[in-house]
């Protein structure tokens, strides 16, 4: 059994709290059920099925911290689990950055548990593989392709009385379509609280447009050029941006967000002021759990404002070193927009270069936040507002710094959520000017 | 490592509740040192096997895996974390109407064993419908019941967590001593106790060990805002603790003067170093784009070859397996039949999974094929790939080369890069008498950033320290600098590759590929070698 209802896990929590000696205990239970399946080459690949659920008990003894974790909940279990994180925390040293466990929360639920995506079988797996398959066969493409969906919940408790339960769901859905002589690639991904908004006979028509339309690619000099970024083309940068936001680096002088002198940018204006950003556990698209890894309630929090710096975000440790309130951190990142969807960007662009898909970012200089990375799966030369021929794929040098600065217009925001990125993210498309690609790869 | 789990792991502030979450659950470190005995895995291995076949399996492999992490993870003069954490559990494949089923249970009790079995046979039979062509595996022959461990000297498990807080906190002071602003610093150790049977007739029963040792020191300005980090110079390795004796013989001081290490490591003396090179780093001369020709050091080397080699040249990217996220390979069967010219004459490069030392060397992999090592690339010539039980009869070839492996008892095995090196000159060369001949040129040492297309042709890679060679001899070092290539014309520019004198390892703990995502350690092998005509771009910028 992976999924406990709040009673059962309250119950649980409460077992392994009365158990402590120590001078203070937390602990979480988190189980899911998760399912998955794969398929390449026209042909399903794997395909499986997930549960796991695990008790971490956290105590304290002085500042000496002791963690244990198990995955069997009887009396004698939890009692062994407790007793484990106490030898462990006699054991350990002091931590001169020990912040006491946190005090009773209120936290105010989030939509985060859709019914229809708690029910989705290995037989509607199945057909979302077939969904995307059928189509490449008759029309010689070929696809590739992961759907992947989970039903999840978290609780958490400590002896200073705090508690939470949630349920969670998630569905994530890619698939990449290839053109069966490898001259044309299209994608396509979804990420949905909801499955009931999720139909794969259209989104494949996505990738399959893309594959068919981006053979046959013309090489552009590399250049500074105006983008239109789809929203996971861009998400992959703002996101990585996120990792600079950290109070300490910030303060401690390494971060794009640190001071000359010393102390941080809080308050400066860094971007162009039609970029707003804030976090939001209760969003209608976007919701995540009202607590964050330490059990802090989460709040509605403006990050960036009309292009100036909010908020940086604090540990627990660091927010009492400086003075400051420490707040739940973000689990989800909103960026403001407007109704525009991409295709209404190209309408209005007279030159310019559409990236639908951005690959293998990596940091290049943390001090700027200089970023790397390539085009993938469709980029297209826009001329008097239309999508005029396929182009080759990109690598850019670019800061997310410098190119929120760029801006010459946002889209309607959309659900993305990325693999390397903790956040769900509302993300619009995005026009820039002068991006910044430095070669051409042949990469199809 | 994947960008995500990376950060979690050194992240400032961290919650500790978090970081067992990424890899299993969390155990006192007595634990860390016992083992499940291996009649009791044999009982639970025929088990799995007897309830596949008689469900109608027409083969089934299981592993038993026990996968022991233990982090120590330090700042300054701070330990932030001590965790230890343990993974049980049992995998189970089976192909059944000629269609692969997998299912997983961290439940060892006989009868949850004999119905993840059957949970296998079903999935297979389910997705038999969808399947176009049916399973064609090479054959292995059964070895009975072997062992099979890395050959370390000190299990890193047995090290008392003190003497590891001591380690770190001593290197950490050291650097700070010598001028570093901040260091982080942390021991990633790793013991995979895997059993594998399979109704081939193995029982093989392996203890593998990995460490890593890597640190980051950085060196502030205030007063213009500039900062600068240097990363260390270690390599994970397949060794125990004895990596961390920094033995003398060990030390290589390279042209420009800094050091590098071969078959252990002093990471003391390497933080010093780093604190005075992270501060050298804030005034060093930006670097001025253009062609210049490189001198890439084996640290540096490492992350190149297993970019632009190792990747490409994993055949079922070449299929088109992977096609939905790691991506495709320029390096396609057409090419390989043609001779593809990968590389000059000096580029002879070799897959090893048997490599002492190495990230990954194992006896038998996880498909229970004995290891081997093969060429890839000959004198400059595509003339392989790196392929699994499934994939062999594609290049025509009767047996598997050993590259299958999981990270997890609850993940799919399936294709991983083995330990992919390029192959030391054959003539008496070494980097200071490389450096003699070069006019105007960039010597590279340390892995930086690193970013590279989905099919393997466009990369762009940066390094930890840059030296400008003028004229035959280092004048000065160099910042801002990062070289972008496209494979093949990169490895046809390789003039020269010093001798196995020189010959280091490197490697990545945490590649990752797949979906659901899965790490695999691997090492890279290789001498100093020298590249023509590269183009070299300067990354400053001004943020205003």
């Amino acid at each position: 059994m992976s999924i406990y209802t709040e009673e059962q896990a309250k119950a649980i929590l409460e077992k392994a709290i009365k158990a402590s000696k120590a001078d203070q205990c937390t602990a979480t239970l988190n189980g899911q059920v998760g399912g998955n399946i794969r398929y390449a080459l026209n042909s399903v690949s794997t395909s499986g099925r997930i549960s796991d659920c695990d008790l971490a008990v956290e105590v304290a003894f002085g500042k000496r911290i002791g963690t244990a974790t198990i995955n069997s909940f009887d009396d004698a279990s939890i009692e062994a689990v407790v007793r484990r994180a106490e030898e462990l925390a006699r054991l350990a040293p002091e931590n001169p950055e020990f912040v006491p466990a946190i005090e009773k929360q209120a936290y105010k639920p989030s939509t985060t548990f859709v019914e229809k995506t708690a029910a989705i079988t290995p037989e509607y797996r199945a057909g979302v593989a077939a969904a995307c398959i059928e189509p490449c066969r008759k029309d010689k493409l070929v696809a590739a392709g992961f759907f992947t969906d989970n039903r999840a919940f978290s609780a958490i408790a400590n002896s200073k009385g705090n508690f939470g339960y949630q349920q969670t769901t998630a569905m994530d859905f890619t698939c990449t379509v290839r053109t069966d002589d490898g001259r044309g690639s299209g994608w396509v991904a979804r990420n949905l609280a909801d499955v009931s908004g999720f139909d794969a006979r259209s989104e494949i028509q996505t990738a399959i447009r893309k594959a068919k339309g981006s053979a046959d690619a013309k090489a552009l000099e590399p250049g500074k050029y105006t983008v239109i970024m789809e929203p996971h083309a861009s998400a992959g940068l703002i996101s990585f941006m996120m990792f600079g936001f950290d109070a300490r680096q910030a303060d401690e002088g390494r971060s794009f967000l640190s001071k000359k002198g010393g102390g941080n940018r809080v308050g400066e204006k860094l971007f162009d002021e039609r970029v707003t950003m804030y976090a939001d556990p209760w969003d209608a698209e976007a919701a995540v759990l009202p607590w964050d890894n330490d059990g802090l309630a989460r709040e509605r929090t403006p990050i960036v404002t009309k292009g100036r710096i909010d908020y940086l975000q604090y540990s627990r440790y660091w927010a009492q070193k400086q003075g400051k309130k420490a707040i739940g951190q973000p689990g989800n990142l909103i960026m403001v927009g407007g109704d525009k969807s991409t295709m209404d960007l190209v309408k209005g662009t007279r030159k310019g270069i559409l990236v639908t898909r951005t690959w293998y970012i990596r940091m290049v200089d943390p001090q700027t936040v200089l970023l790397t990375g390539l085009t993938r799966d469709g980029t297209f030369y826009i001329e008097d507002g239309e999508i005029k021929y396929p182009i080759k794929n990109f690598r850019f040098n670019e800061s997310p710094a410098i190119m929120l600065n760029n801006i010459e217009e946002i889209g309607k925001p959309v659900r993305v959520a990325d693999d390397e990125s903790p956040f769900v993210m509302m993300i619009p498309p995005l026009k820039i000017r002068d991006f910044t690609f430095t070669s051409l790869s042949d990469a199809v | 490592m994947d960008r995500r789990d990376f950060l979690k792991v050194t992240g400032v502030g961290l919650g500790s509740l978090l970081l067992p979450a990424m890899h299993g659950r969390v155990i006192a470190a007595e634990a860390l040192v016992s083992k499940i005995d291996v009649a009791t895995k044999k009982k639970f291995a025929d088990i799995a096997l007897n309830a596949a076949k008689s469900s109608g399996a027409s083969y089934c492999d299981v592993r038993i895996g026990r996968y022991l992490r233990q982090f120590v993870i330090t700042r300054e003069d701070k330990v932030q974390n001590v965790v230890n954490t343990e993974s049980t559990g049992i995998g189970i494949r089976v192909i059944a109407n000629g269609t692969w089923g997998f299912a997983a249970t961290s439940d060892l009790r006989p009868d949850a064993i004999a119905s993840a079995a059957k949970e296998a046979v079903a999935i297979a039979k389910a997705n038999s419908k969808i399947q176009a062509k049916p399973v064609e595996l090479a054959p292995v022959k059964g070895v009975g019941e072997v062992s099979w461990s890395t050959p370390i000297v000190k299990n890193s498990m047995e090290v008392p967590i003190k003497d590891k807080v001591d380690l770190l906190l001593g290197v950490n002071a050291a650097a700070m001593q010598a001028g570093a602003s901040f260091i982080n610093s942390i021991l990633f150790l790793v013991n995979e106790q895997k059993y594998f049977a399979s109704t081939d007739g193995s029982y093989i029963d392996q203890d593998v060990h990995r460490i890593w040792a890597p640190m980051q020191v950085t060196a502030v300005d205030k007063q213009t805002g500039k900062f600068r980090i240097r990363a260390g110079l270690s390599a994970p390795r397949g060794m125990g603790f004895e990596y961390l004796d920094g033995r003398k013989e060990d030390k290589v001081e390279l042209p420009g003067g800094a050091i590098v290490y071969r078959d252990s490591y002093d990471m003391k003396e390497d933080a010093i170093a780093a604190a005075k090179q992270a501060k050298e780093k804030l005034t060093a001369t930006s670097v001025k784009p253009g062609k210049y020709d490189l001198m890439l050091d084996p640290s540096h080397l490492w992350l190149t070859i297993h970019e632009s080699v190792g990747h490409p040249l994993e055949l079922d990217r070449v299929l088109g397996y992977e096609a939905n996220y790691a991506g495709t390979s320029f390096a396609t069967l057409d090419k390989w039949r043609e001779k593809f010219r990968y590389g000059s004459d000096k580029v002879t490069i070799v897959a090893d999974k048997t490599q002492p030392g190495s990230l990954g060397a194992v006896g038998y992999d996880d498909e229970g094929v004995k290891t081997q090592k093969w060429d890839l690339i000959r004198d400059g010539v595509l003339v392989n790939y790196q392929v699994i039980r499934d994939q062999a009869h594609i290049l025509g070839l009767k047996e598997s080369q050993g590259c299958c492996y999981a990270d997890s008892w609850s993940s799919v095995q399936f294709q991983r890069m083995a330990n992919v090196s390029l192959q030391p000159g054959k003539d008496k060369l070494s980097p200071a008498d490389m450096i003699k001949d070069i006019e105007n040129g960039i010597y590279i040492v340390g892995d930086g950033s690193f970013s590279i297309d989905q099919q393997r042709y466009n990369a762009q890679f940066g390094g930890q320290l840059f030296y400008e060679i003028k004229n035959g001899k280092v004048t000065q070092p160099l910042e801002d600098v990062a070289y972008q290539m496209r494979t093949p014309e990169f490895w046809n520019s390789c003039v020269q590759v010093c001798d196995a004198d020189d010959y280091r390892l490197g490697g990545s703990f945490f590649d990752g590929k797949g979906q659901p995502g899965q790490v695999s350690a691997v090492s890279h092998g290789s001498s100093t070698a020298r590249f023509n005509g590269a183009n070299v771009i300067n990354t400053a910028r001004s943020l205003g």
